[in-house]
């Protein structure tokens, strides 16, 4: 009995964290936040280098609007400054609403694309905009987690 | 079948397992007695050497002392202008000018709280699998080194703008520090485009504060000058009336307040201009400093951060996006995350005496000597005197 326990145990976490892989910042353009799309090697079995690219620049396009310097942020600017600074007691930032809609985007991604594959996107903000870390799970049992329906079957012996 | 009855009697038990299984971890049903352990939110297990007040809301360097003088020189010199000099003002000149020192006041009064209060721009520490990965791209790197050969310094080169800049690695933190990051010794955290550590405000000054203590400063300048001009307007329209040993006598405080202000405008206008001209050409106290982008250091050396154009550089310093805070104080600490290792050099965890916080900090008993950093503000204003001849 013990040992059912713990196959069913094993079956739910059938996929086990192998590595994780780091994409790190790309200051060729000053001090802005973009990150390498240099292809990492341990990627290459288990996800195609476009679908990758395509998720790196979206990101990258995002940040960069974020900290553009130009009519909006400007307004948000002054307006803030004129008054002390208490209109952020009310109202987000425009930054901060840029930081929430790419966190969806990267649920998206890893719904759709990432997951699928065995990989996790980890959303930059959580590692201080340093890395974007992607985690490369390995299966570790035949049977994806279908147990979790499953209560007193197959008691008999 | 004596199996089945065993199950039989068993299958309670057994399906409680598997529910268990289904929906909970399953270490909840190892120990009934679970240890309730205590949730921590982040600023309380923070690495760096700050303190944390209102729940994490709030954030400062360690010592605070020199803001405290700060606050008392501002509210006292103020205080004492809107009570004896602003009377005598209002009723012979306009009601105007308290008017408008109440402004200024308040304006100076929330930016330097802004300035204290708010994170500076603190980079979190690497986490340990980043920690690793970076440790091993750089041996590789490296190459394979012999026993006693001291592996050279840790650095990375990047092209911005046509300028070659070096990340430098930092060793407290575990992270190649992005450029115009510094680590703050005082507060021992690496900060985003960092610009000095001031006493006065009691916190780094780097990318996320740098426009309310430049504000500060300006606003205060403005205030100091306001107050000093307008107490000796005060004092001589007096001395018309009554003579000036009486005027004073009538108005002791103005005495104070013409003192306080007349040292202070030296230093804060001369830091005002000093950092007008660092905001215009789109660098850091540190920067200017060290001289990273003075022609003096070669030909070809240049600031390829500066937008080129003075308006561009004061627009993009001070109405720029705020981008938001990277340590996440207030959130909780998952309990399966491993934390980033913080450096111990001493022992024993010195209690705050803050009533608020609860945060204690390891106490590093080989920090550097601090003076050695307040005297960045000594120099600053040195130059700003320099430049204002």
């Amino acid at each position: 009995m013990a040992t059912e326990f713990h196959n069913l145990q094993e079956l739910r976490h059938s996929a086990s964290l192998a590595t994780k892989v780091f994409i790190q910042r790309d200051y060729s353009d000053g001090t802005i936040c973009k990150f390498q799309t240099k292809f990492p090697a341990e990627l290459d079995s288990r996800i195609e280098r476009s679908l990758f690219e395509e998720t790196v620049k979206t990101l990258n396009c995002c940040y960069a609007e974020a900290e553009k310097i130009g009519g909006q942020s400007y307004l948000e600017g002054c307006l803030a400054c004129a008054t002390a600074y208490i209109v952020f007691l009310c109202m987000e930032t425009r930054y901060e609403k840029i930081l929430k809609k790419i966190s969806m985007y990267i649920q998206e991604q890893n719904e759709k694309i990432y997951a699928p594959r065995g990989l996790l996107l980890t959303d930059p903000i959580e590692r201080g905009m340093r890395v974007i870390e992607i985690s490369i799970f390995e299966d570790s049992g035949s049977t994806s987690s279908s147990s979790t329906g499953s209560p007193s079957s197959g008691t008999a012996q | 079948m004596t199996g089945n009855m065993h199950l039989g009697v068993e299958e309670p038990i057994r399906e409680c397992q598997y529910n268990q299984i289904c929906t909970h971890n399953s270490s909840t049903m190892d120990t009934p007695h679970t240890k309730k352990k205590k949730i921590k939110r982040k600023w309380q297990v923070f690495p760096g050497r700050n303190k944390f007040y209102c729940n994490g809301r709030i954030m400062m360097a360690k010592q605070t002392g020199v803001f405290y003088l700060t606050v008392v020189l501002i509210l006292v010199t103020s205080g004492l202008f809107f009570a004896f000099d602003c009377p005598f003002l209002a009723s012979n000149l306009t009601p105007a000018i308290p008017a408008i020192g109440g402004v200024l006041f308040i304006f100076v009064m929330g930016m330097l709280l802004r300035a204290s209060f708010s994170d500076p721009g603190v980079l979190p520490r690497a986490t340990p699998e980043e920690a690793a990965d970076i440790e091993r791209q750089i041996d590789t790197a490296n190459g394979p080194s012999g026993p006693g050969y001291r592996p050279p310094p840790r650095t990375r080169e990047v092209l911005i703008n046509g300028q070659t800049v070096k990340l430098k690695y930092c060793f407290t933190c575990k992270i190649f520090r992005p450029p115009r990051a510094s680590h703050c010794s005082l507060c021992d955290n690496c900060v985003e485009r960092f610009d000095h550590h001031c006493p006065w405000v009691g916190n780094c000054v780097g990318r996320r504060n740098y426009r309310f203590f430049y504000l500060f400063i300006l606003s205060l300048s403005l205030l100091t000058i306001f107050i000093f001009a307008f107490v000796i307007t005060h004092v001589i329209l007096r001395s018309n009336r009554t003579g000036f040993l009486s005027a004073l006598k009538d108005s002791p405080a103005s005495v104070l307040e013409v003192v306080v202000c007349f040292f202070s405008i030296w230093s804060i206008v001369g830091l005002s201009g000093f950092h007008t001209y660092l905001i215009s050409s789109n660098q850091t106290t540190n920067e200017d400093i060290k001289g990273s982008w003075s022609s003096k250091r070669g030909k070809g050396n240049y600031n390829p951060y500066s937008y080129g154009n003075l308006i561009t550089n004061c627009c993009a310093a001070l109405c720029g996006p705020l981008p938001p805070s990277l340590i996440d104080r207030r959130g909780f600490v998952q309990p399966d995350t491993p934390q980033p290792v913080a450096q111990t050099n001493g022992t024993g965890a010195c209690p705050s005496n803050q009533v608020q916080s609860h945060m204690t900090y390891i106490d590093d008993e080989d920090c550097v000597n601090p003076s050695a950093l307040m005297s960045l503000d000594s120099v600053s204003s040195a130059k700003a005197k320099h430049i204002s001849r």
